[in-house]
């Protein structure tokens, strides 16, 4: 039975431990991810997109700390809880389960490799049972296709790899992987593998995959990085993909280009998709559902159609009318974004928000569905029985 | 039952695949055994004729048609082609980095004091062939002997035909101590800088990447380390391990080795600091790589240039202060090819002026030449390797 939910963060507190002073980056974050869906995370800069989509892979860095709450993802062995597994069990979820587009596609390759070895390194370490298997049924055929010195060759290439998969630890493997001609069966999964990662470019629709596979980062333009970077992110086809703001630096074109594509992998591979992002434009043109953070929170989640309609939470109101429109002024929020070193207290948003009520600086208002599909956190939707508050 | 037929695969009963099995491992074996007699009977009548030399240019002779032939094949391959066109970024970034050194006349200096040293060392054999006495097993060739049927004279005799760079005390050949004393003068600078190195990277890659405590801890260490002073403390563990039966040579390459390293640490750990956070590192751990395979495949290629630089400029420097250590008489034992020793051997004689000038010139000139050519090396390296500088 497979569970909607694909994955379910609740209550996650993160802090950034600075000379400053203890910044609260996250406070209390709940946001479901359901299977298939390409979900929408938009805020301002410094709201806690990013932190909470490293947090997914359980990769907050000194000085960020996270203090509690759970991230429970659906695998094919049941719920596991990311925060609170082997390390060894996550290098396996990173990767294969979830992986990641960076914002800064010519950044997140290394100067160093070739295109096609980058691709290459999450192949062997993710699919290299799947690989040596390929390698070993072409090498049956092969066998009884050849004759002579070539088919011993490849029989004793087939025999390496037979034991290579049944007893990776025996004495003959490390031996054999390391000598120069006895190594020569570990050419046949090169061989697979580059056939894979071809294809896989294909899939991204880069032109000339045979050529590009041997270039390196500096050689590529900036959408052909980009579709490099989510072919290593596809290499395992993931169940969940966190894209971070992965349009932000290319031109409109290229930024259509790499949206079109990225909406049709989703359809072909069924994954699902959290889109991080401070461009609503986007968000209405590819996601499926949105969740808005404000300061560190979750403030409102609904689908696109009812969310662009009819945005509930003030600061999500506010939000949508200052997206700049011909003919119109400029309008903004008033006051600034709070500093995380000192949050204001109850609702975050309260001292910019419209229509803030007297309860609003006490009490935290928690994140509740609203309407059918459509959960938001504010007073102002709340039960009236629960507004009788004196203070 | 394991009878003799069964072991050769001769027995009746046997299905085919098991028979050739067996007789496979017959004749693998028989094979080996065949080599190992072969290899065993070489060594003793070598060593029973003195035959070594044959033997070499025996070697020598089946290297070359080897190459020679490999080389001739691997171009007549079909896949040559293929293979020429795949090569040709590399080579089009080997002849920017040549015209990048043909550029620079005093990385052009460097390149060729180095490659001029690196000749002499591969060639020592021949340039000065190792007048030793007969017997097994062979003799050190780095001692420099004295020829027993020539007349002993121990004050220092210049240059002739004989002694093409003169003799100094005790009749020690010059001309063969300087060339072999290349050859050892390598051997030290690269047993010395890949213990450095190996310490100093690992140790600096550590503490960056893990960062906090770890770092705290090794980088502390390492400020303890650079505040002895080298020259002193490897003084103290010659003389402490000489009297526990090391040699100096090796005592003296334990020192310089520990003092080495902790210039290394601190060079790479800055390098690592500012990898580390580059987005690729990033994307590999996002990938699932362990920290050891990001350290080691994704950092490290993009951290190693600066170590490789000031490596290369270590290099000469430790032979000049082995070099200072056998002039205090702790490093190599006299008669022994160490440019050093031969220069020690000259003390005497200085006091003369230029009257056996001789006597400390010549050695003199070899290390200055050999740091010269390491130094300017080093800033060859500097504009090949390093980015800033490599398209200026």
């Amino acid at each position: 039975m497979k569970q909607e939910n694909l994955i379910e963060i609740r209550d996650l507190y993160l802090n950034f431990y600075t000379y400053d002073g203890i910044v609260r980056a996250l406070d209390g974050v709940d946001l479901d991810i359901k299977r298939g869906e390409i979900l929408g995370l938009v805020g301002e800069t410094g709201c806690g997109k990013s932190v909470t989509s490293l947090s997914t892979l359980a990769m907050v860095v000194s000085p960020g700390d996270i203090e509690g709450g759970r991230i429970e993802l659906e695998t094919d062995k049941g719920r596991v809880d990311i925060l609170n597994i082997k390390q060894s069990e996550l290098l396996k979820i990173r990767g294969s389960e979830i992986s990641m587009i960076f914002q800064e596609p010519r950044a997140a390759l290394n100067p160093v490799y070739t295109v096609g070895d980058q691709i290459a390194e999450v192949f062997y370490h993710h699919r290299m049972e799947e690989l040596i298997k390929t390698a070993i049924s072409e090498l049956e055929n092969e066998v009884k296709k050849t004759t002579g010195y070539k088919q011993s060759v490849a029989k004793r290439h087939l025999s390496s790899l037979q034991k290579l998969l049944t007893n990776p630890a025996s004495l003959r493997v490390k031996l054999s992987s390391k000598l120069p001609i006895l190594r020569g069966y570990k050419n046949r999964i090169k061989r697979v593998t580059r056939r894979e990662i071809v294809n896989l470019l294909r899939l991204l629709r880069i032109p000339d995959p045979e050529r590009v596979i041997d270039m390196y980062p500096h050689e590529l333009s900036g959408g052909m990085a980009q579709r490099v970077v989510i072919a290593m992110s596809l290499t395992c086809n993931p169940t969940m993909l966190i894209a971070d703001e992965p349009t932000t630096n290319l031109d409109v074109t290229v930024q259509m280009q790499i949206l079109h594509l990225i909406k049709e992998l989703k359809s072909k591979l069924g994954s699902s998709i959290l889109y991080v992002t401070h461009d609503l434009g986007v968000v209405a043109e590819t996601c499926e559902r949105v969740a808005v953070m404000y300061a560190g929170n979750v403030v409102e989640v609904a689908d696109v159609m009812a969310f662009f309609k009819k945005p509930m939470h003030p600061y999500a109101q506010a939000l949508l009318e200052s997206i700049p429109r011909p003919g119109h002024g400029f309008v903004s929020i008033p006051g600034t974004v709070p500093s995380l070193i000192s949050p204001p207290p109850g609702c975050r948003f309260h001292d910019r928000c419209r229509y803030a009520l007297e309860m609003c600086p006490v009490v935290k208002p928690p994140l509740v569905e609203a309407e059918p599909g459509h959960q938001v956190a504010c007073h102002l939707y709340l039960p009236k029985e629960s507004l009788k508050w004196k203070p | 039952m394991r009878t003799l037929t069964h072991e050769l695969g001769w027995d009746r009963r046997m299905n085919v695949q098991e028979k050739k099995r067996k007789r496979l491992n017959l004749k693998t074996g028989a094979a080996e055994v065949a080599v190992g007699i072969a290899l065993l009977v070489t060594f003793y009548v070598t060593w029973v004729t003195q035959w070594v030399p044959y033997l070499w240019a025996g070697a020598l002779a089946l290297g070359l048609i080897l190459t020679g032939k490999g080389i001739f094949d691997f171009v007549r391959a079909p896949q040559f082609p293929d293979f020429k066109k795949g090569m040709q970024p590399t080579f089009k970034e080997l002849r920017f980095t040549l015209r990048k050194i043909r550029e620079s006349p005093l990385s052009l200096v460097g390149v060729t004091l180095v490659s001029f040293f690196i000749a002499i060392a591969i060639l020592a054999p021949v340039l000065a062939p190792p007048v030793t006495p007969q017997g097994f097993p062979l003799p050190d060739p780095f001692e420099i002997y004295f020829d027993t049927n020539e007349k002993y004279v121990s004050m220092p005799q210049p240059p002739s035909a004989k002694y093409p760079f003169g003799t100094t005390t005790g009749a020690i050949n010059l001309y063969y101590g300087c060339i072999w004393g290349t050859i050892y003068a390598f051997r030290l600078g690269i047993i010395v800088i890949a213990a450095t190195l190996s310490i100093g990277i690992s140790l600096g890659l550590i503490a960056a990447y893990y960062g906090g405590l770890m770092d705290e801890i090794i980088m502390r260490f390492t400020d303890i380390v650079l505040a002895f002073p080298g020259l002193i403390l490897t003084m103290a563990l010659i003389v402490a391990l000489s009297r526990r039966g090391w040699s100096n040579i090796d005592a003296a390459i334990l020192g310089i080795t520990l003092v080495g390293w902790p210039g290394y640490t601190r060079l790479i750990r800055g390098e690592v600091l500012r990898v580390k956070t580059e987005d690729y590192v990033e994307a590999s751990r996002a990938s699932g790589s362990s920290d050891l395979r990001i350290m080691l495949r994704h950092i490290l290629p993009n951290a190693i240039y600066p170590i490789i630089i000031v490596a290369s400029l270590d290099f000469g420097s430790i032979v000049l202060f082995a070099a200072a250590l056998s002039f205090l008489g702790l490093g190599a034992p006299p008669r022994y090819a160490d440019w050093g020793q031969l220069i020690s051997q000259a003390q005497d004689w200085i006091s003369y002026g230029l009257q056996y000038w001789w006597t400390f010139i010549i050695p003199g000139v070899f290390i200055t030449l050999f740091c010269l050519g390491w130094n300017l090396l080093g800033d060859a390296f500097r504009d090949i390797l390093d980015p800033l500088y490599r398209r200026k």
